[in-house]
């Protein structure tokens, strides 16, 4: 039995908090530690919350969380520089027999989530960075922070895209642009009712809307909007190799964005509050770093566990339901008293057996199918093309729907430019 | 619309600047570098270019590492400010 902490999680995220409050419920000793001023204070992301973990981790989520609101609209848009071709999706499925997604600001949630970790009996110590691994051998054993050398049975890196403790615990190597994509994003206030309205909602609904086309002037990427309580969380996500090739700044991406006639007016008269960046990274399981080595585990982001499909981003829901599979490890850990690396390596069982590692070999070709330009200059052109041809009357003879396609697609694109992307994207997504 | 410049957009924010300096450059190697890459992928117009010389400024910084993973030239020394110090987000 090794003297000091069961486990020490480092970064109080999705992953951190969900792996603390579940070990400390299990009764082991569990510190987690953030190099925030408080849990959240680094954190950023789009953002909604998808599934069913945080309900079923947290029996008082619904009454007690800090959430905006639940997602009873999904919008997806294709941009032209003037044109927006929308599908509206709002489905009482989305709210029963429970919300399926959650619209949160980080800072005030993640602030909530490490408290409700501390109320399970975890030490919650913001304020507090790890700079280094203790070890004995092969073996971690604990981590530096500043002056003090904290022991532990197990330590698990939960401190996100730039992980800092599986670079020194040997499992990720030095990242790769091609593999990340920025987010940049503003919160923009604005009165309760106005965004009801100008959104179409009411009480707590709430929408996520996703944006491909020019918003990222044909970079892999997209904008997206989603609705708060007060505000809304306004952005751009801009795959990092292409902003330097295309020699722009995502903020330039997000000021064109924010300029479309579409979206303009719904952010008229707000007040910016916060501007934020951060990585993703999105290249899912052909960059996943060896989830475990003797004493010590890696969830979420610092895992790379993001699952990107084109029509979802998604890492929070794959980080809490890591950051459970990394406890649920140390627990079984705990009672063999073996952290081994053969003995952590139920984790990987763990997570094969749940929809993280399943969806990440499913989507294992998306990463490299969304570098191809159609999808963000191509297709939202001709979508947009098709629609306008099927709307506008200009006193012309109708033609068919086929032959307007024809139409559309005449001088832009031919069929042979896209049957491969139809025949990769059937495998891909 | 009227575009808002990065530096108003980061005065809305809250930081705690650390007097440490958290980030440093070779400026010799970022004389030899062909792409500049730090200049775009930073979010907060950390790095910039003038008479053909980077500068940098590391108050602003966002702390999301997108200068040290695109930074292919080993130029850029990338920690993280000290616990409690740098960007610290009221929403996120």
């Amino acid at each position: 039995m090794e003297q000091g902490f069961d486990a020490i999680v480092v970064g109080a995220g999705p992953a951190g908090c969900a792996c603390a409050y579940k070990l400390a419920k299990a009764g082991l000793q569990a510190l987690v530690i953030d190099r925030g001023k408080f849990a959240g204070a680094k954190n950023m992301w789009g953002g909604a919350f998808y599934g069913a973990e945080l309900l079923e981790l947290l029996p008082d989520f619904l009454e007690e969380a800090p959430f905006e609101r639940y997602v009873t609209r999904q919008k997806i848009s294709f941009l032209t520089v003037e044109d927006c071709l929308s599908i509206d999706f709002a489905s009482p499925k989305f709210s029963q027999p429970a919300p399926h997604g959650f619209v949160i600001l980080r800072s005030k949630f993640d602030r909530w989530f490490a408290d409700k970790a501390q109320e399970a009996g975890a030490i919650v110590a913001p304020g507090l960075g790890a700079d280094d691994l203790l070890w004995d051998g092969h073996r971690v054993t604990g981590i530096k922070a500043g002056n003090d050398e904290l022991p532990a049975s197990a330590v698990i890196a939960c401190d996100g895209a730039n992980s800092v403790m599986a670079q020194k615990a040997g499992l990720q190597t030095e990242l790769s642009p091609e593999d990340m994509k920025q987010g940049v994003k503003e919160v923009i206030e604005l009165p309760r009712e106005v965004i009801e309205q100008r959104f179409n909602l009411s009480g707590r609904e709430g929408m996520a809307w996703e944006f491909a086309g020019s918003c990222t002037q044909g970079l892999p990427g997209g904008g997206f909007i989603y609705t708060n309580q007060d505000s809304i969380s306004i952005g751009i996500v801009a795959q990092l190799n292409a902003l330097v090739k295309r020699k722009i700044q995502a903020n330039d991406l997000l000021e064109g964005f924010k300029s479309h006639p579409e979206v303009a007016r719904l952010i008229e008269g707000g007040k910016l509050v916060e501007y934020s960046g951060h990585l993703i990274p999105v290249s899912g399981i052909n960059m996943m770093p060896e989830l475990y080595r003797d004493g010590f585990l890696v969830a979420g982001d610092a895992a790379a566990l993001v699952l990107g499909t084109g029509l979802i981003l998604e890492g929070a829901n794959f980080a809490v339901a890591s950051g459970i599979a990394a406890a649920e490890t140390v627990i079984k850990a705990k009672e063999k008293g073996d952290f081994s690396r053969e003995s952590l390596s139920t984790y990987q069982k763990l997570l094969e057996e749940s929809y993280v590692l399943k969806d990440l070999k499913t989507f294992k070709k998306a990463p490299h199918f969304l570098e191809n330009p159609h999808i963000y200059n191509l297709y939202p052109e001709l979508a947009c093309d098709l629609a306008r041809r099927i709307f506008i009357g200009d006193g012309q003879p109708r033609k068919t729907t086929w032959n307007t396609l024809r139409g559309s697609l005449k001088g832009k694109a031919s069929l042979l430019q896209i049957l491969p992307d139809l025949w990769w994207g059937k495998g891909a997504i | 619309m009227n575009t808002i410049s990065i530096e108003d957009k980061l005065a809305v924010n809250k930081f705690d600047i650390d007097k440490d300096v958290h980030i440093r450059i070779d400026e010799d190697i970022c004389q030899t570098c062909n792409h500049h890459a730090c200049i775009y992928v930073c979010p907060a117009n950390c790095y910039k270019l003038s008479d053909g010389r980077i500068t940098f400024s590391y108050e602003g910084c966002l702390e999301c590492g997108s200068c040290n993973v695109a930074c292919d030239k080993g130029a850029i020394d990338w920690t993280l400010p000290r616990p409690g110090f740098g960007i610290c987000y009221q929403y996120g």
